[in-house]
Parts: structure tokens; C-alpha cells; sequence
């Protein structure tokens, strides 16, 4: 199934099933909220500049976690941070999203041998949807992982869930 | 000045304080000073003829074997010298003057020391842990530091 805006042809009606309508629009246009903490932020902000854009995503950065649907953990986590990172996940509201990114937030990073005070994989205090290794990632790298996480919703059937 | 003078000065006013020093090293010429008397000389240093008016760094050691100590670069803007003092103390007894009121950088600075090596500086208005939070247990860049399992029901190592 293609993007819903591409069956308009000759009419202004289209007939669609509601699952479709509500993942095209989610996925079309996911707002991130602003979470770089170290080195992959840098690669987040040049990601979401004029090179590699990604408002052409429909993705912006919004600053409070109730108005945001995906938390793209950029840079290493430490303990002290991780519960407030439960905190604004716990205030993110549904659907919401949590993309990795970059290996300190994935598995620990360089820090995962001797690091006293990094958590070794932010999936330790909140769950993780899309996984983007790199340290830090090209910004193909995170757009290909926005991507996935487009696909993820593409699959998600939420009228069926509540029904069942 | 150069180091000696700076070295003949101290002796001269501070007497059994001053316990050694070595100045003909590659680097940064030393001079150790008794932990309970590092305030008075630096009050002195910054305040008289040689004008260290800048504490450039603080920095807390562990020299292994329960020995601990302090390392002060001074320098000064006015006359363009340098000195580094050291201090030491043991792990049981880890107690040292704070210069806090001589320099105010070194209220960041010794506060780094107390979280990192545990170094306790008497007279410090507000010696908290600084890098590490606040209910952290230990001191981390102890050489015999060891990884606690859980922090807060996280688990901490690999």
C-alpha cells in the first residue's frame, strides 16, 4: 500500500481502511522530542539541518514530551539521567515510540567495560522500538532508522487491538 | 621568581610546614606542604610578594597503598610564575584545609576531589558530591574501587 495522498486521481474520495488512514497519518508525521544528551546529538542536529533534512519526514523537534511521539535517545546515558529519562517517557503520551541511537544508548558503547556511571543500554529502564548502531550513526543511518520505525507503525493495528 | 626562591621564601616563613620539595624535575617543580597548614601558605602565596592570584587546577590523587593526596598548580597573572604544591593525606585519616576561601575556583574543584577520591576538605561551606549522584556509594576513581551491581534497581555493569 502506497502513501494515501498518492490515490487521488480524478475524484476527491477515497476508500480506505481506518487502520491505514490512522498509521499514514502517525507515520507521516512523527515529532521527536528533543533528547540529545552527548555526541549523537551533534549528529542529530546536522541530521535535522539543511544537508540531510528531516523535515521533509514531517519530523520536528518539540521540546515538551506530551506533545511528542518518538524519544530519540542520542548519547550515552548515564544513571543519573536514566530516571529522569523514566519520568518523560512515563509523561510521553500514547502512541509513543523510543528510538536508540547510537551504541552508547544501545548497549553501553565504548563506556560498557569500565563505565562505573553509564547505563549499559538505555532498554534498561524503557523499551526500545528501533535500534540505530553507530558511534555516532551518519545521518543515513538515523533517517534509515526513522524509516524502520515508519514501517513499524505502517504494521500497527490499533482498531483492532482496542476491539479485541 | 623561579622555583628556588619561591621554595627559600616559604621555608623561611613557614619553617617545619614546607617537608619537601624537587625542583630539578622534566616538569612542574613541587613543593609538599603539611595538610594542615596548606591554607596559611596559600593565603601567603596569593597575598605577598609572589602574587599567585590564580589556582589553575585542583586535583585529587590516589598513589596506591591507602596514600592520597592533593595536587595545586598555581600560577600567577601579574608576575607570569608558576608553582605546584602537593599535599598528602592517607585513607584513613583523608582530612585536608580547604583553600576555598583563598581561590574560589577551588569550591568546584575540591568538590570534584571529595566525589571522585574522597578527600574531605575541612572548611568547605558546601562539600556535596558534585559528578556522581547524590545517594551514590563510594568514591570512583579509588584504584580499589569496585563496581556496585545494582544502583536504584538498575543493573550497573555489563
Amino acid at each position: 500500500m502506497g502513501l494515501l495522498d498518492q490515490k487521488f486521481d480524478n475524484s476527491n474520495i477515497i476508500i480506505t481502511t481506518m487502520d491505514d488512514l490512522l498509521n499514514w497519518a502517525r507515520l507521516s508525521s512523527i515529532w521527536g522530542m528533543q533528547f540529545g544528551l552527548a555526541c549523537c546529538a551533534i549528529e542529530m542536529m546536522a541530521t535535522g539541518a539543511s544537508h540531510y533534512d528531516l523535515d521533509r519526514f514531517g519530523t520536528f523537534f518539540r521540546a515538551s514530551p506530551r506533545q511528542s511521539d518518538v524519544m530519540i535517545v542520542a548519547g550515552t546515558v548515564t544513571l543519573k539521567m536514566a530516571s529522569r529519562i523514566k519520568t518523560l517517557y512515563d509523561q510521553m503520551s500514547e502512541p509513543r515510540y523510543v528510538l536508540s541511537m547510537g551504541s552508547c544508548s544501545n548497549c553501553g558503547g565504548p563506556y560498557w567495560e569500565h563505565g562505573y556511571h553509564v547505563l549499559k543500554g538505555v532498554d534498561r529502564v524503557i523499551p526500545v522500538d528501533v535500534y540505530v548502531p553507530g558511534c555516532p550513526p551518519r545521518p543515513e543511518a538515523l533517517m534509515e532508522g526513522l524509516l524502520k520505525l515508519q514501517e513499524k507503525i505502517r504494521a500497527n493495528s490499533s482498531v483492532r487491538t482496542k476491539s479485541a | 621568581m623561579i622555583p628556588s626562591e619561591i621554595t627559600e621564601l616559604l621555608t623561611a616563613r613557614f619553617g617545619p610546614a614546607v617537608l619537601e620539595s624537587k625542583l630539578d624535575g622534566v616538569i612542574d617543580p613541587w613543593v609538599k606542604i603539611a595538610p594542615d597548614r596548606i591554607r596559611d601558605v596559600a593565603i601567603f602565596l596569593r597575598d605577598d610578594r609572589t602574587q599567585f592570584d590564580t589556582l589553575m587546577c585542583l586535583t585529587g590523587m590516589d598513589y596506591t597503598g591507602g596514600k592520597l593526596g592533593v595536587v595545586y598548580h598555581l600560577a600567577s597573572t601579574t608576575l607570569g610564575h608558576k608553582i605546584t604544591l602537593k599535599v598528602d593525606a592517607t585513607i584513613e585519616n583523608p582530612h585536608v584545609q580547604s583553600v576555598e576561601a583563598v581561590w574560589k575556583t577551588a569550591n568546584w574543584h575540591e568538590r570534584e576531589a571529595y566525589d571522585m577520591i574522597g578527600i574531605v576538605f575541612d572548611g568547605h561551606p558546601d562539600l556535596r558530591r558534585m559528578l556522581c549522584p547524590y545517594d551514590w556509594e563510594g568514591h570512583p576513581l579509588r584504584k580499589d574501587y569496585q563496581v556496585p551491581e545494582y544502583y536504584n534497581g538498575m543493573k550497573v555493569p555489563y
